[in-house]
C-alpha cells in the first residue's frame, strides 16, 4: 500500500516548483518526500468522513468572515516606486528573457 | 544564578518597564532622542557578537524621537508608546528599509509600504530602531537558517536563541530594544521567548493584521510582540491589534485593555494540564520548573486539573502538510522578475525562475517548498492537503471542548532549554514533543502567552506556555502575570 516516491517524482515536483535540484540533493529530497507519505498514513488512521475541512481558523471565531469591500477603483502603488525595486525594467514593464521562440 | 553561566559571557540585561520609560520621557528627565542614541550604542557593542540586527533605521528612529521630545516639552499628551525603542522582525515590512525575511532572495529589497502592525507602533509614538534577524522566511526553530548568520542567545552566546524570531527574543533579553515584534506560524514567537527568558505572545489568529507580513503559511501566520514583562507584552498587543480592511482574515472583535485585564487576580480560574504533553522527551529540569509554576498558580488560587487532548499526536503531520503546502504557494512569487534577487544571464524565462530561486533560497526553504508542492500536486491534493484540513477541524474542536471545561491550559513552551549552536537537539523524541507543544495551538487558531518560569541548574531559561480560547488573551495574560509574580 505504501507508495514509494521515485526519482521521477522528485524531478517532477522540482519542475512544478521551478527549482533545480543538484544530483546530490535528489536522494535526500526523495527521502523527505517519502516522509510525507508517512504523515499521510498517520492521518489516515482517523475517520474524517463528513468532517468539513478547516482552512481558516477565523471561521471558528464567528467573526465577520467573508465581509468584502466595495468593488471600487482606488490608487495602488506608485509605478516609479515599484520599478525602482525591479531587477530589469524599462520603467514601464519588467524585462525578462524572450518567452516565444520563432 | 549558577556558576556555569557566570563563567561564560552573558549579555542579559532587563529593559526598563514601559511605565518607567513613560514617566521619564513625559517628565523630560529622559529625552527620547538620547534614549534612542543610547540603544544604538549598545547595539554597536553587542551586535558583532550576537548578530541580532540585520539593519538599522536610524533616520526614521531619530525623527520620531525628536517628534516625541517636542510633544513632551510642550506638555502635550503623549501617545501610548511615545519614545519607546522597539525593533521589528525582518519578515515585517518597513517602508524604505531593507526587508530580507532572512533570505538572500530579498537582499537589497526595500518595501514601498509599512506593515499595519508597524504603522500602528509608529502611530503610538514608538521609535523603530531596525530590523531583526530570523530564520529564512520564518522557517526554522533556532535562527540557524538565516542567510545572514545565526543569532546568539544573550544568556549564553554559544547557544541558539530559538527561532524563527530569534532576533526578536534576543533583542529584548539583551536590552537592545525594549520590546519587539515577531511572527509565529508553528511556534516562532513562543519557543525563542522561552529560550531567551522573555515574554512572547501568540495572539488569536486574525487578532493582529498580517498586512505587510511576508507570508509563510497564510492560515497559520500571526504577528505578535515580545517584551520583558507580561504587562508590557499586553500593552504591546493592545497597540497592534484590531481590524484591518487590508487583511481579509483580520477580526473585527473590539480590542480590550489587555494590560488592565492582566492585572486581575487569578483566584477561581480553572487550569488544565494536558497529560499528552508530559511524556518521554521532556527534560527533567524543564518538567520540574513547570511543576513549580503550577504550584505557584495553585497557591494563587487556581484549580488545576488534568485534561486530555487525544488527537494531539496528529497535530504534527497535519502541521507539516498544511504549512508546507501553503508555503509552496506563498513563495511562488519569488521568481527574480519583479523584486529581489535575479540570477545573471538566463537563457529562458523558465531558467530565470529556477536559477533565481535555486541561488536565492536556502536549503531548508527549498525543501519545504518541494514538500508542499508534492502535497498539492494533481492527484494528491484531496488525499494529502484536504485530509490534513479535516484533521485540523478535529484538533480545533478538541481544544474548544477543553476550553468549555477550563479557562486556560498550561504546558511547557519547549521540552528542552536552549541547545548549542550546531547541535540541533539530537533526541528525536524531544524534537517531536517540541513540535507538539506549539503547532497544535497554531492549527486551532487559539491564543497563548509564554512567560519565564525559572531556569535550569545551568541557568538556562524555561518558559511556561499559557493557552486560552479564541480572543481570550486577557485570561492568558492574567495567568502569566501570576506565574511572573511568583518570581521563580
Amino acid at each position: 500500500m505504501t507508495v514509494k516516491v521515485t526519482v521521477e517524482d522528485v524531478e517532477r515536483v522540482a519542475e512544478l516548483a521551478h527549482l533545480e535540484l543538484a544530483a546530490e540533493e535528489t536522494p535526500r529530497m526523495r527521502h523527505d518526500l517519502n516522509a510525507i507519505l508517512d504523515y499521510v498514513a498517520e492521518l489516515n488512521e482517523l475517520d474524517t468522513s463528513g468532517v468539513t475541512p478547516l482552512a481558516q481558523a477565523s471561521e471558528l471565531l464567528h467573526a465577520e468572515a467573508g465581509k468584502l469591500r466595495a468593488d471600487l477603483v482606488r490608487p495602488s502603488l506608485d509605478r516609479a516606486v515599484v520599478m525602482a525595486q525591479a531587477p530589469e525594467t524599462d520603467q514601464a514593464f519588467f524585462k525578462v528573457p524572450k518567452v516565444i521562440e520563432r | 544564578m549558577s556558576s556555569e553561566v557566570k563563567k561564560t559571557e552573558s549579555y542579559v540585561e532587563k529593559p526598563k518597564s514601559l511605565a518607567e520609560l513613560r514617566a521619564e520621557i513625559a517628565s523630560g528627565r529622559t529625552k527620547a532622542a538620547d534614549l534612542a542614541a543610547s540603544y544604538y550604542e549598545r547595539i554597536a557593542r553587542a551586535n558583532p557578537r550576537l548578530n541580532v540586527y540585520l539593519s538599522l533605521t536610524k533616520e526614521r528612529a531619530l525623527e520620531q524621537a525628536e517628534r516625541v521630545d517636542a510633544l513632551a516639552e510642550k506638555g502635550d499628551p503623549l501617545p501610548e508608546l511615545a519614545g519607546v525603542p522597539v525593533a521589528i522582525k525582518d519578515v515585517l515590512v518597513m517602508q524604505g528599509a531593507p526587508s530580507t525575511a532572512g533570505s538572500k532572495i530579498l537582499q537589497g529589497y526595500r518595501p514601498p509600504y509599512d506593515a499595519t502592525a508597524v504603522a500602528k507602533l509608529d502611530a503610538a509614538g514608538a521609535v523603530l530602531l531596525g530590523k531583526l534577524n530570523c530564520d529564512e522566511f520564518a522557517m526554522g526553530s533556532s535562527t540557524e537558517n538565516s542567510a545572514y548568520g545565526p543569532v546568539r542567545n544573550p544568556v549564553d552566546p554559544e547557544r541558539v536563541p530559538g527561532g524563527s524570531s530569534g532576533g526578536s527574543a534576543a533583542a529584548v533579553a539583551a536590552n537592545l530594544a525594549v520590546a519587539t515584534l515577531g511572527s509565529d506560524t508553528g511556534g516562532s514567537i513562543r519557543q525563542p521567548a522561552s529560550f531567551c527568558g522573555v515574554v512572547g505572545v501568540l495572539p488569536t489568529y486574525g487578532r493582529v493584521s498580517r498586512y505587510g507580513l511576508i507570508a509563510f503559511a497564510s492560515s497559520l501566520d500571526r504577528v505578535g510582540p515580545f517584551a520583558a514583562n507580561v504587562r508590557d507584552a499586553a500593552t504591546m498587543l493592545g497597540a497592534i491589534a484590531g481590524h484591518d480592511p487590508k487583511d481579509a482574515t483580520s477580526s473585527a472583535a473590539p480590542v480590550p485593555d489587555y494590560a488592565a485585564q492582566s492585572d486581575r487576580p487569578v483566584e477561581g480560574l480553572r487550569l488544565g494540564v494536558p497529560v499528552e504533553y508530559f511524556a518521554e522527551g521532556l527534560d527533567d529540569e524543564v518538567r520540574a520548573a513547570i511543576e513549580s509554576g503550577i504550584v505557584a498558580l495553585k497557591a494563587a488560587g487556581c484549580t488545576v486539573v488534568p485534561v486530555s487532548l487525544p488527537h494531539t499526536r496528529y497535530a504534527v503531520p497535519t502541521y507539516y502538510l498544511v504549512a508546507t503546502a501553503e508555503a509552496s504557494a506563498n513563495l511562488a512569487r519569488f521568481d527574480g522578475v519583479r523584486y529581489g534577487y535575479r540570477s545573471a544571464a538566463s537563457e529562458s524565462l523558465s531558467a530565470l525562475y529556477s536559477h533565481s530561486r535555486d541561488e536565492g533560497f536556502g536549503a531548508e526553504v527549498k525543501r519545504r517548498i518541494l514538500l508542499g508542492t508534492y502535497a498539492l500536486s494533481a492527484g494528491y491534493y484531496d488525499a494529502y492537503y484536504l485530509k490534513a484540513q479535516q484533521v485540523r477541524r478535529l484538533l480545533a474542536e478538541e481544544y474548544l471542548r477543553a476550553f468549555a471545561e477550563v479557562d486556560a491550559i498550561v504546558t511547557p513552551t519547549s521540552p528542552v532549554p536552549a541547545f548549542k549552536l550546531g547541535e540541533k537537539t539530537g533526541d528525536p523524541l524531544a524534537m517531536y514533543l517540541a513540535d507538539i507543544y506549539t503547532v497544535t495551538a497554531s492549527l486551532a487558531g487559539i491564543c497563548g502567552v509564554t512567560v519565564p518560569c525559572g531556569t535550569t541548574q545551568a541557568g538556562l531559561p524555561v518558559g511556561m506556555q499559557v493557552l486560552a480560547g479564541h480572543l481570550q488573551e486577557g485570561t492568558a495574560f492574567r495567568v502569566a502575570r501570576a506565574v511572573e509574580a511568583a518570581g521563580l
